[in-house]
């Protein structure tokens, strides 16, 4: 049963099992991005600027911490799914066909690239001298 | 208030075409690829900063440049945005009887927006005329 409200896309019925789970996901990482990247956000252009978070910082302040490792390492995965599964929406949207299954190809393989490139980086990146 | 039940397509014409909530959702899809696009950028450069320190560097001056920060702006505007009407939709999508009040939820979201973000609009911009 689909559920009719104004806002959001409608609830796929529960015959496509990846699509509902989909929808859910949504939801869920949604979510959890309303608390991480709005902090996240706040952390890095209000509590601190831009101007002074080189990558030396990085290292021996924001990744001093390993704690922080696992909460960006936890953005990072949350958004490059919500993002990535939103951007696919907008492709079915519009686009059709033969295209766009080379298109979500190509997105789906982006996404978990970008997430490979991310997590690499949180998880090397030097720890500082004690 | 008895609606008929829509099919499946009727639904997502509704969904996609509806009046009001037609200006949420815009802004919504709008605001989503504009993040999508900074997050190719941002996660790329947090993994230059391991890769190449001096570039990451230097792509972090164009960021809190002037019009580095103009960008910025926008950017935690399409997020904030993009997360209060999201939590909008998920409130509604799990409590569909919230739905009578999506109209009174949408100007909260507003006031909401500009509560919050007009502080820190100004704590990200103020650099430029040395604030």
């Amino acid at each position: 049963m689909s559920v009719y409200t104004r806002v959001g896309r409608a609830r796929p019925s529960g015959a496509d099992r990846v699509e509902l789970a989909a929808w859910y996901l949504m939801r869920l990482t949604g979510l959890g991005l309303f608390v991480l990247a709005l902090s996240h956000f706040l952390i890095t252009h209000v509590l601190y600027d831009p101007a002074n978070q080189t990558a030396e910082w990085i290292a021996t302040h924001r990744w001093a911490n390993d704690l922080w490792r696992y909460v960006d390492g936890t953005l990072l995965v949350l958004v490059v799914f919500h993002s990535f599964v939103g951007v696919r929406t907008v492709l079915q949207d519009y686009i059709g066909g033969r295209l766009r299954i080379v298109l979500v190809i190509l997105l789906a393989i982006g996404g978990v690239v970008l997430a490979g490139l991310g997590l690499w980086a949180v998880a090397s990146a030097a720890a500082p001298p004690p | 208030m008895t609606l008929p039940r829509p099919s499946q397509s009727a639904t997502l014409k509704l969904t996609y075409r509806g009046g009001e909530g037609m200006l949420a959702w815009a802004f919504h899809r709008i605001a989503g690829v504009a993040i999508w696009a900074f997050i190719l950028l941002h996660v790329i450069d947090i993994w230059l900063s391991q890769v190449n320190a001096q570039l990451y560097d230097d792509v972090l001056q164009v960021y809190a440049s002037p019009p580095g920060r103009v960008g910025e702006m926008l950017l935690g505007a399409a997020l904030l945005y993009h997360a209060l009407n999201g939590l909008r939709i998920i409130v509604m999508d799990f409590w569909p009887a919230l739905t009578r009040f999506h109209k009174q939820f949408w100007i909260a979201s507003w006031v909401v927006f500009v509560v919050v973000g007009l502080p820190v609009a100004y704590d990200i911009l103020k650099p430029i005329w040395g604030g």
